[in-house]
């Protein structure tokens, strides 16, 4: 376990390095936040019993969710690894005494939290102190906060083992140009960050809630607000225990097989 | 203690004619070969040898190389380093090895060389004590003072193979593979890995297998030559063999190349 934990070290502490990419994505993340917001506030003025969510629910949302894109996005990938698995350094990292599943799960979710934590901070504090309605609210109760950070501990995980999937694909086919140009958009919109869930139609917005996309960013956005609370709370955080085990399967025997059949050519 | 028996490894190639309409015929059905990397290799090496494994390029040098480090699993064979299977046992089989990729980097690029040892360090779990001793030797014996502060991507070929060996002995492992560990060095820099593995060997008694197209590395280290072409082993002996073959070539390559000549490889 402490090597892992001094793999995601490492690469928190690499990480930091890079000040300007984090002042760059704080203000493109505030202005698109402060924009959708806009943008929606135009709608609920029309009607706004209309929508499923309450406004101040909906602006908590977009801001967590801008706040937080390193960490909870799902097409944030430690493009090294791609790397490595097509130039065979992989070769390397399957010479360590270390599950290479453990190093690589520990890296990516340090990636992201060495990225979160440069940019999250400025944009709530601004946020916070923005005028209404655009101005960030506080956790439904603090017993809410202390369940939303559980429950967006549990998002980062089940997010790195869903990438991890996508980097062992690489095992099999040649690039991985094509899946990742189609996942990104498609898994963005399924997880809920491009609209929040329930402004999906009903249907879709159920099947969605079921599936491991609605077990990433959507659960604890919602339940800050106290959007989702009580009973669904507790079936959404179960629902998430539950897909980051079948993921971490999955990509465990996508590894598993595919080390099997693995060459590292050339040399 | 390396023995190897019977060792088959086949690899899939496809191949086509070069042109669109043999691009396009190629989408529906593909030639595949079957090409022989590795056909009944056989040799043992005993603990503390430093064994050459030459042969020219694409003779199964290299797959061997990641049979032995539990990379790559064989077709069919056996094979048993300090009593385990390589690929079965993965993770105990390789704490006890080290290897030496020449054409990789195991150093992370933008933080210093230090940073990768400590990760190792770690990764290896090396006691505290242990390691410091390690680091230091290593760093006396390859020059590494300077260097260990500087992020590896600011390091010459020479510099950074340097800490790429001193990375892979960290741990103090019993056998030591080097894949091509002279690759791109300059002339300096070759004198000083050879001599620090023959000091390592005397020291440590470290097993090592290397495999190189130089053959001063050859000269300079091995007291024992396999010879492997078209997957085979094809001669197992000593320098003074190897110069037997053509005891009037002018060079190092001459006289390898008349080896290769010789066995038709």
């Amino acid at each position: 376990m402490k090597a892992y934990l001094s793999f995601f070290r490492m690469r928190l502490v690499n990480g930091l390095q890079y000040r300007t990419a984090a002042l760059a994505g704080v203000i493109t993340q505030f202005f698109w936040g402060f924009m959708e917001i806009q943008l929606y506030r135009a709608f609920y003025a029309d009607h706004a019993a209309a929508f499923p969510m309450q406004f101040s629910h909906l602006v908590s949302y977009i801001w967590l969710r801008q706040a937080f894109l390193a960490l909870l996005n799902t097409w944030t990938y430690e493009n090294e690894l791609f790397d490595m698995i097509l130039n065979g350094n992989v070769a390397y990292e399957l010479c360590r005494p270390a599950s290479l599943y453990g190093m690589w799960f520990s890296r990516t979710a340090a990636l992201r939290l060495s990225r979160a934590a440069l940019r999250f901070w400025p944009i709530l504090l601004v946020a916070a102190l923005l005028p209404e309605p655009f101005r960030m609210h506080l956790a439904a109760t603090p017993l809410t906060f202390v369940w939303f950070i559980l429950s967006m501990a549990l998002t980062v995980c089940v997010t790195v083992a869903f990438t991890l999937i996508v980097y062992f694909s690489c095992f099999y086919t040649v690039s991985s140009d094509g899946i990742r140009a189609i996942l990104m958009p498609v898994t963005d919109f399924l997880c809920g960050g491009l609209i929040p869930l329930p402004f999906m139609p009903e249907g879709l917005a159920r099947a969605l809630q079921y599936s491991p996309f609605g077990a990433m960013l959507n659960a604890p956005l919602r339940i800050y607000s106290g959007d989702i609370a009580g009973r669904a709370m507790a079936e959404t955080m179960l629902l998430q225990v539950f897909w980051l085990g079948v993921l971490c399967a999955i990509g465990y025997w996508m590894q598993k097989r595919g080390m099997k059949r693995l060459c590292i050519q050339g040399g | 203690m390396i023995q190897v028996e019977h060792l088959c490894k086949t690899y899939r190639v496809t191949r086509r004619d070069g042109g669109l309409l043999q691009a396009v015929k190629a989408l529906g059905r593909r030639e595949i070969h079957e090409v022989k990397a590795l056909d009944d290799v056989s040799f043992s090496i005993a603990d503390g040898e430093i064994v050459g494994y030459i042969g020219p390029n694409g003779a199964g040098k290299s797959s061997t190389i990641k049979i032995l480090s539990g990379i790559l699993t064989p077709d069919s064979g056996v094979c048993l380093v300090n009593g385990r299977v390589p690929w079965k046992e993965r993770k105990r089989h390789v704490a006890e090895i080290g290897v030496v990729f020449g054409q990789r980097t195991q150093l992370w690029w933008d933080v210093p060389v230090i940073d990768s040892f400590d990760l190792l360090k770690e990764i290896y779990r090396i006691e505290p004590v242990r390691y410091r001793r390690n680091v230091e030797e290593l760093t006396e014996l390859l020059d590494l003072s300077e260097l260990l502060r500087t992020p590896t991507r600011l390091l010459s070929l020479g510099q950074r193979m340097r800490c790429e060996i001193a990375a892979s002995l960290l741990h103090d492992p019993k056998v030591l593979f080097l894949d091509e560990p002279t690759i791109g060095l300059d002339a300096v820099s070759k004198l000083a890995v050879r001599s620090f593995i023959r000091e390592r060997n005397a020291a440590h008694g470290t097993t090592v297998l290397l495999t190189t197209h130089d053959m001063q590395d050859i000269e300079a280290l091995a007291g024992r030559i396999l010879l492997i072409g078209h997957g085979k082993i094809l001669m197992d002996g000593s320098f003074d063999d190897v110069r037997a073959v053509n005891p009037e070539s002018r060079s190092l390559d001459e006289l390898a190349a008349s080896l290769y000549q010789r066995y038709g490889v």
